[in-house]
């Protein structure tokens, strides 16, 4: 009998083309705290889904033992029974209800099938003050801040009778007062006998807080480190995160790197919700004719906040700062502006921001250019077909014609439409946003190939990724972005790993 | 070659013919004509198809399907809009005040009278004012439409009543009532040239020119796409198609012909819809449109000013609604205060009988008329059935929900 709460044994979970889990192995020692570590699509996500039953028992290969129990979950439900509690990054809080009630939501204390409001609001009060919450058991979710927020979950967690407690990048988007708050709330859960797993990017606070730390890369388990004793420093996870083989998996590709087209000075802007928030802070940078200039930034970062609001001031509040196209100032306060201004930005979110998933390839491939099929006032459908066509073959988008629905494609035809869409408004300067993102390895090659071609068709590409080796497989010049600065500037030649993910995780209080 | 592979061939060649072939909107065409079929079976001497019917058909249904034109765009941009049955009385009272302008007690004394063209474009104009305000709070202050709207049909039913101070306006200029009662060539002018007194020699001569209007613009489309190397509906189906309705059409025009004539109503409506399925297929506003629908998001960061598409789509729908409001007012020769009551719900349920999609970006303006056709077909059987009004209620709205969960059904299984 091991001290372990926690074994997950040969974890193997396969998605359509895609292994995200590679038989991963890993134990969570009882009353420890366990970070996760990985960089953006290593699997970290995945097996926590895994763990909780998010993903059911018989979609996965592998045993989870729990408590010295080989356990089978079907749904989140039959996790949380056995005391395995998981907080997402979105919090899942109902905004109009109160903390009290979203304690409660879905365990609600009753009495002769009624809900007893005093009992509630009584218990509420003793897990809000276990965790340090102090307001009232009355107010409004949407009435405290995200910080509150998160502990309001973590008290849910506790109705709940927790012992595994998981978090996923539990302070991504707290400020530091409430980043420690929170560590010091783990520390104290800690000492009330409950385990937790922590996923973070943020090398500091794992060195600060955590016990163990696992690493994970590619859907696999590389290492489990001993934090005791203060001999790993962050250095040392930066290389179990990055440290692989990267041959072959970029094309070859010689930039010729032209004059200047692309230039942005002093670029800030603020949270739409929080007009007070700096999310993206002084942003300058500029971009080459024939250049694929790289943004690396984990998520909440900024990068795509500093693009959006780049890209016609489609996010964001109280955005100043210049632009500057070929050396003149251009306008991009609205999305046209900056589409007639030159430039382009494909999302990372096909589904959400960047598809009309009910049509077809041809009229989401036109959408952004439609006025240049316009003959007579009215839209040429025939010289819409053709083009759309020709992206169909240019571009290998496999369908059978460009009159198939997009939603049936799989994501990287999906990404190569919307490649297509954004090249035919004939940009300056394209900005992809993750354009890799869930897609399988060959689709990868291929979307790289034409960020290539787009280079050396003249134009300035900007790639933003939180995949380190794809950037520094692609990029002529990477921008590290961490908390909305810049924090660093290297070119092809001297970047590496570790380097970049020491600028991308420096705080904006050190620079 | 086996029996086998022989069949197998020919049904894959089947399967692949038909894969050009858009068996939805097709399928609500044809359940149209089998109820057309089934009534003429069914009421007692045909009536279902007399000239003086199929005459009727149109001019009763024709404000409910302008209305429609106007409604199938609002609901694939993914609103709706409740106020028009509403918009169409409190224009038709304007219209009264414009032209005939019986209420000088009350206060419009110092408006000079209208002659009958001017007080309908002005009261269109109207519409298209009130088409602004609602379409002001839906795109610019962001305030749903089904609200913006439910306010709209209390709000302009209010001031019609106000408006026509519970009275009736009337009776109005012939020409006005023309709009909705008239004919064209009423009096057969033409055939009394040429020696046709039984049949109304103008309608034959614009059914005929409609029809080569339609297959000369088949045709060319279908030439063009076969240039670009389009797919196209195969030959078979396609000279078939033609052949049907141009039989169709005929017919129609024939049975109107042996009555008074084409009404305006008709050659509004067919010019409505001509235009309208142009702008919805072929002008940046329209695609928009669908844009907008499918995904709202999407469209914001393809650079479409969401806001004004929105905008415009409103006072579209205000300036139909007015139309609509017209063509009651013409044909009941009054502005009473319960005109348009109800009419918001049998536009939108052609829309949806017509092959709209309840989430927005699917629907068409000609799928809409079909739709609507087929609800004014079953209540004009009915009618002639002698099927009570309790009845007909249930039935319309079962033919709603089936309509529709055919729809989904179909969607799903592919």
């Amino acid at each position: 009998m091991t001290n372990n709460i926690l074994e997950m044994r040969s974890i193997t979970k396969t998605f359509p083309g895609v292994l995200a889990l590679d038989d991963v192995t890993m134990s969570v020692e009882r009353g420890e705290i366990h970070a996760i570590c990985g960089e953006n699509g290593a699997g970290k996500s995945t097996l926590m889904k895994v763990l909780s039953g998010v993903w059911p028992h018989g979609s996965y290969e592998g045993d989870i033992v729990f408590e010295n129990e080989v356990v089978s979950f079907k749904n989140i439900r039959e996790s949380e029974e056995k005391g395995i509690v998981i907080i997402h990054q979105e919090l899942a809080l109902s905004p109009f209800m109160s903390i009290a009630e979203n304690i409660f939501l879905g365990n609600e204390v009753k009495r002769r099938g009624l809900i007893d409001w005093n009992e509630t609001e009584k218990e509420a009060a003793l897990l809000m003050a276990r965790v340090g919450l102090k307001e009232k058991p009355q107010t409004r979710i949407m009435d405290i801040g995200v910080g509150k927020q998160q502990l309001v979950e973590i008290a849910k967690a506790l109705s709940k009778r927790v012992k595994l407690l998981i978090l996923d990048e539990p302070t991504a988007a707290l400020n530091d007062e409430d980043s420690a708050h929170l560590l010091s709330l783990l520390r104290h859960l800690k000492g009330q006998g409950i385990t937790s797993i922590m996923i973070s990017h943020k090398l500091n606070e794992i060195a600060s807080i955590a016990d163990t730390t696992t690493i994970i890369r590619d859907g696999k388990t590389i290492e489990s480190l001993d934090m005791a004793g203060g001999q790993i420093d962050q250095e040392r996870i930066i290389k179990g995160m990055v440290g692989r083989d990267m041959t072959h998996r970029f094309p070859e590709h010689e930039s010729k790197i032209g004059e200047e087209i692309l230039r942005v000075e002093n670029w800030t802007a603020h949270h739409p919700d929080d007009k007070t928030r700096v999310v993206v802070d002084n942003v300058s940078m500029n971009v080459h004719k024939g250049e694929i200039v790289g943004l690396a930034g984990i998520m909440g970062a900024g990068r795509t906040e500093f693009a959006r609001s780049l890209f016609g001031h489609s996010w964001g509040t109280n955005i100043s700062g210049t632009v500057y196209m070929h050396g003149k100032e251009i306008s991009v306060h609205t999305i046209a502006d900056a589409i007639k201004n030159g430039l382009a930005y494909a999302t990372e979110d096909r589904k959400r921001f960047g598809l009309n998933l009910i049509e077809d390839i041809k009229r989401n491939i036109s959408l952004a250019s439609l006025d240049d099929f316009v003959k007579h006032g009215l839209v040429d459908d025939n010289e819409e077909y053709k083009v759309a066509n020709e992206y169909r073959m240019s571009m290998n988008i496999k369908s059978p014609s460009v009159l198939s629905v997009v939603g049936k494609l799989s994501g990287g035809n999906q990404q190569k439409v919307v490649l297509s869409k954004w090249i035919n408004v004939k940009p300056e300067v394209l900005i992809l946003d993750e354009p890799t993102r869930g897609i399988d390895v060959g689709a990868k090659y291929e979307i790289y190939q034409i960020i290539q071609r787009l280079a050396d068709e003249g134009k300035g590409v900007i790639v933003i990724s939180s995949e380190l080796p794809e950037l520094l497989g692609i990029c002529d010049r990477i921008y590290a972005i961490s908390e909305g600065c810049i924090t660093g500037e290297v070119t092809r030649d001297e970047a590496t790993p570790e380097l970049l993910m020491t600028y991308m995780t420096r705080e904006k209080a050190k620079i | 070659m086996s029996e086998q592979a022989v069949e197998q061939s020919s049904i894959s060649r089947i399967r692949r013919a038909m894969a050009g072939v858009d068996l939805r909107q097709n399928g609500i065409f044809l359940a149209l004509i089998a109820l057309v079929v089934f009534f003429a079976a069914t009421t007692p001497n045909a009536a279902s198809i007399t000239p003086d019917n199929f005459s009727n058909l149109v001019v009763q249904n024709g404000y409910i399907l302008v209305l429609a034109i106007g409604m199938v765009m609002i609901i694939i941009a993914g609103h709706i809009d409740l106020s028009v049955g509403s918009l169409a009385c409190l224009i038709g009272a304007v219209a009264g005040i414009f032209v005939v302008r019986p209420l000088e007690q009350d206060g419009w004394g110092w408006l000079p009278q209208m002659p009958w063209w001017l007080g309908i474009i002005a009261a269109i104009g109207v519409g298209a004012l009130v088409g602004m305000w609602q379409g002001f709070w839906v795109a610019y202050i962001g305030i749903p439409a089904f609200i913006v709207t439910l306010a709209g049909m209390l709000l302009f039913r209010g001031v019609a009543l106000m408006t026509l101070q519970n009275t009736n306006i009337g009776p109005f200029d012939e020409k006005f009532r023309a709009i909705g009662n008239g004919f064209l060539d009423k009096e057969n002018a033409l055939g009394a040239a040429i020696g046709m007194q039984d049949i109304n020699a103008t309608a034959m001569v614009v059914t005929a020119l409609g029809i080569l209007a339609l297959i000369w613009n088949q045709f060319s489309i279908r030439r063009g796409r076969i240039k670009y190397e389009q797919p196209v509906e195969p030959v078979i189906w396609f000279y078939s198609k033609l052949v049907l309705l141009s039989a169709m059409i005929g017919y129609v025009g024939l049975q109107l012909a042996r009555a008074n004539g084409i009404p305006f109503t008709l050659i509004v409506l067919i010019v409505l819809v001509v235009v309208y399925s142009t702008v919805m297929k072929s002008t940046t506003f329209g695609r928009h449109v669908y844009a907008i629908g499918g995904n709202l998001n999407a469209a914001i960061l393809s650079g479409i000013n969401v806001r004004k598409v929105n905008f415009w789509l409103f006072v579209n729908m205000g300036a139909l609604s007015a139309l609509s409001g017209i063509l009651i007012t013409a044909r009941m020769n009054s502005a009473v205060p319960k005109a348009g009551d109800g009419f918001e719900l049998d536009a939108i349920s052609s829309v949806f009988i017509g092959g709209a999609a309840v989430t927005g970006g699917v629907g068409t303006v000609v799928g809409s008329m079909v739709g609507g056709m087929i609800q004014g077909v079953l209540a004009n059987g009915m009618n002639l059935l002698s099927v009570g009004i309790d009845k007909q209620m249930a039935i319309k709205g079962l033919i709603l929900l089936f309509a529709v969960a055919f729809d989904v059904w179909s969607k799903k299984r592919k």
